[in-house]
């Protein structure tokens, strides 16, 4: 097994692409030394992208929107008060990631690229309407991240192709977002349902504009535009909670497994966007 | 000689730091895969993939001719075992099953069951090795479930197990290995007074030990036959006893060294790779060494049982149980030997009953063969009764604990199971419960308050220890029973108290098998009991033997001479003849007087007391997802006397964490396949630090006649209650009884739902 650990985005895409065998990222390691030590996946090539200075940066740029390096951390995330008073949600989700020990190595691109559909911080960016930026062999292009995810470890990403950084859109006044999970235990536990919302209110508390997310309800995480319409013009009262939580159901197409039932799922699916959407109104209110 | 205890400095009973604590908290400490050696090779074990499969063939000759491979073993390797019962723990086992056990035979009974062993040069090169080896395989039907192992025309695990305990000897092979019955009085009469009768079923899930440290050994076997290991065990010597057995070899040969050890719980009871390592070894000539991973640990490592369980109990108007009548099925996992024998006798000991009856069935499947899990057998069907309890108490419109008073076993009960109690400690449990301001503290809508108790009997045991007084006066302890729950401390304070020495003089140590005569394994509860017992008894050969040294100094008979406040003083007449000595005025003298002073206790301890705890549990319920919060928590339990409060306190606390799992989340996940889909920590979910509350501890000192310090084992009785104290609280909370566990929250949730009970 060879490692490499260049310096450029371009000579990481060169690596990749030109590598005959397995070729993988490594950002955290948290998913994929375990995965190697489990003997799931024994790959040729190793490169790790955490000297290439973009994919480790934090930047609030002019236009008030923000560029986090796809091999930032959560405990970095955590540290950064802006950040945290600007996307709580995004921060609050990737801060729910493994234990503190983990927080000190995961990022947010490993856990999108992961490509699991229970990975807690992808329902916050994709509420937070995040696009990934991503370098290959061709050059650079951006990609919602919804649209990164095809199924349970399946990306769209190209031979070559990794992603070097996020963009998070300018914030509105009272905009906030929020991320909630159901586990039944207290954390080191991984998601049945998550839900994260992104919202913006008007000056009378109505909800104008909205972004509704769900993750484990369906082999990707889904980005449920019928929950956000649900509740833009109101001001979640509790006639718009129902509509929420109804639509937020009918979007699940989940999976019968060891942790959760179908039943489950969908029931709880319901109820966490409530409950985040609840969150995200109250921080947006105060902002 | 003075009274026990009250020579020298009182630290029985007082929070001395641990011994082996500096190293444990550096790291230092040397677990099972800490030991090393040079030259070592790494060993892996194929596992099979099948539920259950007929084993046609195995060729390992790819495996072998790979470059660093050095040695491949299969069944071929151990000579077949005849069928033979020996007591291992609280449970029994069979050198038949064992061998095939450690290495499939005929068949493959469970995915994960080893098939073969390979010893190389490296890991990557072991793993090689293991996909080179090629198992024939015939899959065949398998069976998961009991209920449905116990029905006619289920796959069947063996063909020669015939139902034993029943009449006739059944002419046709079965799932079930026996049936086992208590009966005390006349149930039928029992019921017939009865004013209030309550049966229910009730399900519970397999659980793991769930101990942080993974199987671990490492062997050498020496060209002139003689072997050393060093595993983490909870018995060294029984290591050595199964090892000697399956290899054919003379047990003087075989060294063990017990490594530290994260936890056992009962799991570390019995053998796995040790024997493996030992064969890779001999047939290599290198040192092997064998560690298990997570997912080996769960697939092929014993869980306890799980259950499906009867109860009917009956009880008159003013609460007074007449009858009680309990059928257990448990799982035994491949082989069989589940713990529905301890889980029939418990079932009711805490009760002053005149009329009961109880039946039990040791049922095998295609799951890992099970291992004792603290207090085997008992958690599961006092859950039942707890259960069922609490609704009676209910139904009279009675307060519980004043239910369980009024029924309470006490000094002088005949137990359904046999003997009589001695004193024992239950109504003091219930009565400090009720006590506390924890109970009597309002609870909020969706929070749900259960109390249950439980009962476990305690095992004493063979047992050998030493003292050894050194140069300069300070004491050697030796013990050979390996320390999980602070044995070190509690030892050395009961040597230090009987020699009349400073507890930090004292340096207790785990000795290997080489060092001491057989000691059985640390389980039953029974280490502090019996090894205080015997430091007692190794204490009182050194204080006569330096009696009999200072008659000899002061010229002075036998009865001028006495044991007191710690030294060895000239007494009546003679009090003025001489200065009194210490055991360090002793050991600078030692040379002149006769030679080393040295103790040494050996007893198989008889009269381990019966321990018994009532636990009581605030819970809320988050009725929009089923989610359950522990809020608050409390145990009382009787210690006969704790040597060292803190460890007893810990040992009540992990059991009613270790309860808390299993009440609520954890369970073995099958596919259809047969195939155990939750194999790791993510997913078989255990409790973290934070889903607990810091549990509350009384400790009840009811003190065991039979023990020197009045000790009764403390390690078992804390898993007993919290399944029961749990379904109780959480039909506080919901009015719903919870019969199947674990209360996980999918189940909880559809329950809520189905009886309309929502939030909104
Ligand atoms: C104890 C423990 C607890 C955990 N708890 C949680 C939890 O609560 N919630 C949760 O969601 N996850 C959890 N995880 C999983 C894991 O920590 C997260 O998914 C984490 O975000 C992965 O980030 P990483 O940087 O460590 O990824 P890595 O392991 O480095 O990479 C993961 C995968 O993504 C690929 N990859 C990484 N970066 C990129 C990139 N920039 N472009 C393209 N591909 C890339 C890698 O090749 C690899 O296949 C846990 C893991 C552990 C070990």
């Amino acid at each position: 097994m060879r490692y490499e650990a260049p310096e450029t985005v371009e000579r990481a895409s060169a690596l990749l692409a030109d590598s005959a065998g397995e070729a993988r990222i490594l950002a955290g390691g948290t998913d994929l030394l375990v995965q190697m030590r489990s003997d799931i996946v024994d790959p040729a090539l190793i490169v790790d992208i955490k000297r290439i200075a973009e994919t480790r940066w934090i930047t609030e740029e002019p236009g008030g929107g923000w560029r986090i390096g796809a091999a930032v951390t959560g405990a970095e995330l955590k540290e950064h008060a802006r950040l945290k008073q600007v996307w709580p949600g995004v921060v609050e989700a990737a801060n729910l990631i493994g234990s503190t020990q983990v927080q000190g190595r995961a990022t947010l691109g490993g856990n999108l690229c992961n490509g699991s559909p229970a990975a807690d911080s992808v329902p916050a960016l994709i509420a937070a309407g995040a696009v990934a930026t991503l370098a290959g062999p061709q050059g650079r292009r951006d990609l919602p991240v919804e649209d990164v995810m095809l199924g349970p470890r399946k990306l769209a990403l190209g031979k070559g192709e990794f992603v070097v950084s996020f963009g998070l859109p300018p914030r509105p006044p009272r905009s906030s977002d929020a991320y909630l999970r159901f586990i039944p235990r207290t954390e080191m536990d991984i998601a049945v349902v998550g839900a994260g919302v992104s919202l913006t209110v008007d000056a009378s508390g109505t909800i104008t504009e909205a972004r509704v997310s769900l993750g484990a309800v369906a082999p990707r995480v889904l980005l449920v535009r019928e929950a956000a319409a649900a509740i833009v013009g109101s001001r979640l009262d509790r006639v718009a909670q129902d509509r929420l939580e109804a639509a937020a159901r009918a979007a699940c197409t989940p999976i019968d497994d060891k942790r959760g039932t179908v039943e489950f799922r969908i029931q709880i699916a319901g109820v966490l966007a409530r409950r985040t959407a609840l969150i995200a109104l109250d921080r947006a209110r105060t902002q | 000689m003075a009274e026990n205890g009250t020579n020298g400095h009182g630290y029985v009973g007082t929070r001395t730091i641990r011994p082996d604590g500096v190293d444990k908290v550096t790291g230092r400490a040397r677990f099972g895969a800490d030991f090393n050696l040079p030259g070592q090779l790494i060993g892996r074990v194929l596992r099979s993939p099948h539920p259950h499969a007929r084993i046609v063939a195995i060729d390992t000759s790819k495996a072998e001719a790979l470059p660093g491979v050095k040695a491949v073993i299969t069944r071929d390797d151990f000579a077949d075992q005849p069928s033979e019962f020996i007591p291992a723990g609280e449970m029994m086992m069979n050198y038949k099953d064992v061998v095939r056990n450690v290495l499939a035979r005929e068949k493959a009974l469970y995915e994960g069951h080893a098939v073969a062993a390979v010893a190389a040069t490296s890991a990557a090169i072991a793993r090689r090795a293991l996909k080179l080896i090629d198992v024939t395989y015939e899959v065949l039907p398998h069976v998961i479930d009991v209920v449905e192992a116990m029905r006619p025309g289920a796959p069947l695990l063996h063909d020669d197990l015939f139902t034993a305990g029943v009449e006739p000897k059944p002419d046709k092979p079965s799932n079930i290995a026996k049936r086992v019955e208590i009966t005390l009085g006349d149930v039928d009469a029992g019921f017939a007074k009865a004013d209030v009768i309550v049966e229910r079923e009730f399900k519970t899930a397999p659980v793991h030990q769930g101990y942080i440290e993974p199987h671990a050994a490492l062997a050498t076997v020496s060209e002139d036959g003689t072997a050393e290991l060093w595993c983490c065990t909870q018995g060294h010597y029984i290591v050595r006893a199964h090892c000697a057995r399956l290899l054919g070899l003379d047990i003087a040969k075989i060294r063990v060294t017990a490594s530290e050890i994260g936890g056992g719980f009962g799991g570390k009871t019995v053998v796995y790779l040790e024997p493996l390592a030992l064969a890779l070894s001999r047939k290599a000539k290198r040192p092997v060494k064998m560690v298990m991973s997570r997912e080996e640990v769960f697939k092929a490592s014993g869980p306890t049982s799980g259950a499906t369980v009867r109860v009917k109990m009956g009880a008159t108007k003013d609460g007074k149980f007449v009858a009680g009548f309990a059928e257990l099925k448990y799982q035994a996992g491949a082989f069989q030997g589940s713990p529905v024998q301890p889980g029939v006798m418990c079932a009711y000991a805490p009760y002053d009953m005149e009329n009961v009856k109880v039946i039990g069935y040791d049922v095998v499947s295609n799951r890992p063969k099970v291992a004792a899990y603290r207090a085997p057998g008992a958690p599961i069907s006092e859950f039942a009764v707890e259960s069922v309890v609490d609704e009676i108490a209910k139904k009279l419109g009675l307060d519980p604990i004043e239910l369980r008073m009024m029924n309470a076993a006490r000094e002088g009960t005949k137990a359904a199971y046999g003997p009589k109690f001695g004193p024992i400690g239950l109504e003091e449990t219930l009565n400090s419960i009720k006590k506390t301001e924890h109970w009597n503290t309002p609870l909020r809508k969706w929070q749900g308050r259960g109390v249950a108790s439980g009962f476990w009997f305690n095992i004493g045991g063979e047992t050998c220890v030493s003292l050894t007084v050194n140069e300069d006066g300070t004491v050697s302890l030796m013990a050979g029973t390996p320390d999980i729950g602070g044995l070190r401390a509690s030892l050395a304070a009961v040597a230090a108290d009987e020699l009349g020495v400073e507890y930090d003089k004292v340096r207790p140590i785990i000795g290997d098998t080489g060092s001491l005569g057989f000691n059985f394994l640390t389980g039953g509860s029974r280490s502090a009991f019996s090894g205080s017992m015997a430091i007692v008894e190794a204490a009182k050969q050194i204080k006569a033997d330096c009696c009999a040294r200072a008659c000899k100094l002061w010229d002075l008979k036998p009865e001028q001479v006495a044991w007191e406040r710690g030294r060895v003083r000239p007494i009546g007449d003679a009090a003025d003849k001489a200065k009194p000595m210490s055991i360090a005025d002793f050991a600078k003298v030692a040379g002149k007087t006769g030679g080393p002073i040295v103790g040494y206790g050996r007893l198989n301890a008889q009269g381990a007391g019966p321990s018994l705890g009532t636990h009581l549990v605030d819970l809320e319920v988050d009725p929009e997802t089923g989610r359950v919060t522990i809020l608050r928590y409390t145990v009382a339990q009787d210690a006969g006397k704790a040597l060292h409060p803190a460890y007893v306190e810990g040992q009540f606390q992990g059991g009613a964490v270790q309860g808390i799992g299993w009440a609520l989340n954890e369970e073995y996940v099958y596919g259809d396949d047969g195939k155990l889909q939750n194999a790791g920590f993510l997913d078989y979910r255990m409790p973290v630090a934070s889903d607990v509350p810091m549990i509350d501890a009384i400790l009840v000192e009811v003190a065991n006649p039979k023990h020197p310090y009045g000790v009764r084992g403390v390690g078992e009785t804390p898993i007993v209650p919290p399944l029961g104290a749990i379904a109780n609280a959480m039909e506080n909370a919901t009015g719903i009884r919870f019969t199947e566990l674990p209360m996980s929250p999918p189940k909880v949730l559809k329950a809520l739902r189905e009886k309309g009970v929502t939030a909104k």
